[in-house]
């Protein structure tokens, strides 16, 4: 796929996320525009899965950690065909699947997540396993700034480089808000490309809500022999709609029928923008 | 019944006029001020509030650390990652060193609804009844929110205190006396007894007006403290009552039904008996009150237990 059909892809991946949630009236608005670019890269360029390897041993992992942020994934994998896109009108309704953090029950999910801090460790052993059984796999794992505050991030961090695990890729989106605030003023963060670095990761940073940067720096990998791989992904929490970018309220709010309208112009002139671009 | 406001409401509106007053009362959240209803409190008494971040470990611990220098602490966070994620913590710097911390477990049970397993909380009874040293205070409506906040500041053991967030009606008489393990009789009745806590007290009420309706003499007692249970009152239901019905927000295993058994069985008090509650199996999708009818944990779905545990007593 182009750049250019991968950014068109984005925008039309916002407008199903937004229109799910707002059909579900649930969901983490902010947190999934954020990272869309990322899973956006991750499942359509970078990962070898599909629906057709999915039980193939040798196929690409992807955990994501920061499991609030699901509309995003279920809206990829809909899109990647693993089941149909009606399904995604199921959404936290009575009886679905489609509940409001990732399940196994969804085709195309490798592990439940929801409660912060596990998917690292959960990544380390499944990278473990590919070193183990000399699979070729690697494994991909989705964090959010916020979530970095649970201790068990950092010993995942310490067991990925005392085994060496340069087959596994975690992304940081880095969009400095979490639920009561700007990380630096809940519990600071800062100096995160440090902290990595001494635990032991090959650091790089980018703009992970620029599609070219997104896939220079996914092109780099493995950054270094030997070591995880850490990717300080730079993004804008509610990416993509103006009202929504940078706003608080927006981790868990639900657009109304207005903002909804709203926010798909937005992403019409967007798209007509790329388009004339070209 | 008339409506009130959410638990988790009326505790964070009564923490804070408590605070007020008392600036040894600490409060520390986990990117939880939100949920827990505190962003007032964290706006009109910031000195008194402390953030940890998403780590709700350390939160138990900095909080064990607090109260052991004579602060009065309430760690408030969801129950389920409180109760699950800080276990350890409860079970040694909490209760096993007797760090007399209020943990307080917001948005409890399914009242996440369908955000799925990874928010429910349906062990924390069962977890923190089987770790000694910390007493259990299930409130039912705002009457027992506010009176049991307003024990907690004095409570001389290590406790949990747990809140859905759906508004409760209220289910108690101006002047009712509350003391945390002192169970609260609303009705009672010699042919079944509801023994229910928390906000499955208030399907139980409306199952005894449709069984009463019906001709049952139907009691209900609100168990707001699951642990140390109120021994006497369950007694002496279970030897008015014909028939005993418990109900909880929680998993059918390790319970407020499980206490119960365990007495009554414990005592020779044979009775048809029956634990209603979310039974051990992946829990189905839905807002809390679709989970709630789904289980039976309904007006309708426990009148419906009532009948069949009756009746199957007539057999007999
Ligand atoms: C263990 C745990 N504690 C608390 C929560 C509640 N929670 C859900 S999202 C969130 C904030 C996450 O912030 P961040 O990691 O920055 O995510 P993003 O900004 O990408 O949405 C919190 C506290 C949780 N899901 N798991
Ligand atoms: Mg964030």
């Amino acid at each position: 796929m182009t750049e250019q059909e991968l950014r068109l892809k984005s925008v039309a991946y916002r407008r199903t996320i937004l229109t799910i949630i707002h059909h579900a009236k649930a969901g983490h608005t902010g947190g999934s525009l954020s990272c869309i670019d990322i899973l956006n890269v991750l499942y359509n360029h970078v990962m070898n899965v599909s629906p057709e390897n999915f039980s193939d041993p040798n196929r690409d992992r992807y955990i994501q950690s920061k499991g609030h942020a699901v509309e995003a994934l279920y809206t990829v994998l809909a899109d990647r065909g693993f089941f149909p896109a009606e399904a995604l009108y199921t959404l936290s309704r009575y009886q679905s699947h489609f509940v409001g953090h990732p399940t196994r029950k969804v085709p195309g999910i490798e592990q439940n997540t929801g409660a912060l801090g596990h998917g690292l460790s959960v990544a380390v052993g499944l990278a473990l396993a590919a070193k183990k059984d000399k699979r070729p796999y690697r494994v991909f794992t989705l964090l959010g700034d916020g979530e970095l505050t649970e201790g068990s991030n950092w010993e995942a961090s310490m067991s990925a480089a005392h085994y060496r695990l340069d087959n596994l890729v975690a992304i940081v989106d880095r969009n400095g808000l979490q639920i009561s605030g700007p990380t630096e003023q809940v519990m600071s963060l800062e100096s995160l490309t440090d902290k990595f670095t001494a635990f032991g990761f090959a650091v790089r940073t980018c703009d992970g809500n620029d599609i070219g940067d997104l896939l220079r720096v996914f092109e780099a990998l493995p950054f270094a022999p030997g070591k995880p791989n850490l990717i300080l992904a730079r993004t804008v929490k509610g990416k993509g709609v103006s009202f929504i970018e940078n706003a608080l309220n927006w981790h868990h709010k639900v657009p109304s029928d207005d903002e909804l309208a709203r926010a798909l112009a937005e992403l019409d002139e967007a798209e007509r923008l790329l388009k004339v671009v070209v | 019944m008339e409506l009130g406001r959410p638990n988790l409401d009326e505790f964070a509106a009564t923490l804070l006029e408590l605070a007020r007053d008392n600036p040894d009362i600490l409060v520390l959240t986990s990117d939880s001020r939100g949920s827990g209803k505190l962003q007032p409190f964290a706006e009109q008494l910031p000195d008194q509030l402390i953030e940890v971040g998403i780590a709700e470990q350390n939160l138990v611990g900095i909080a064990a650390g607090l109260a052991a220098a004579g602060k009065i602490v309430f760690g408030v966070s969801p129950a389920c990652f409180l109760t699950a994620r800080a276990l350890e913590q409860i079970k040694n710097d909490v209760g096993y060193s007797d760090q007399k911390v209020k943990l307080v477990g917001i948005s409890a049970g399914v009242s996440y609804g369908a955000l799925g397993s990874t928010h429910h909380s349906l062990h924390d009874l069962a977890a923190l009844r089987a770790i000694n040293n910390i007493d259990i205070v299930v409130p039912a409506d705002n009457f027992e929110t506010r009176e049991a906040v307003r024990a907690a500041v004095t409570h001389p053991r290590p406790l949990y205190l747990r809140f859905g967030k759906k508004p409760m009606p209220h289910l108690h008489r101006p002047g009712t006396p509350f003391a945390i393990g002192k169970a609260i009789t609303l009705a009672q009745g010699s042919d079944v007894t509801f023994v229910a806590a928390g906000e499955a007290v208030a399907p139980a009420v409306e199952a005894s007006e449709l069984l009463r309706a019906e001709g049952v003499s139907c009691g209900v007692i609100s168990m707001h403290t699951v642990k140390p249970l109120d021994v006497e009152t369950l007694l002496n239901a279970a030897r008015r009552s014909r028939a005993l019905i418990t109900v909880e927000e929680h998993s059918v295993y390790g319970g407020l039904g499980e206490a119960c058994a365990s007495v009554l069985l414990q005592h020779g008090l044979i009775r048809p008996f029956c634990i209603v509650g979310i039974p051990d199996e992946y829990t189905v999708t839905g807002s809390q009150m679709e989970i709630f009818v789904h289980y039976g944990i309904s007006g309708e779905g426990l009148a419906q237990r009532a009948r069949q545990l009756l009746e199957v007593e007539l057999i007999q």
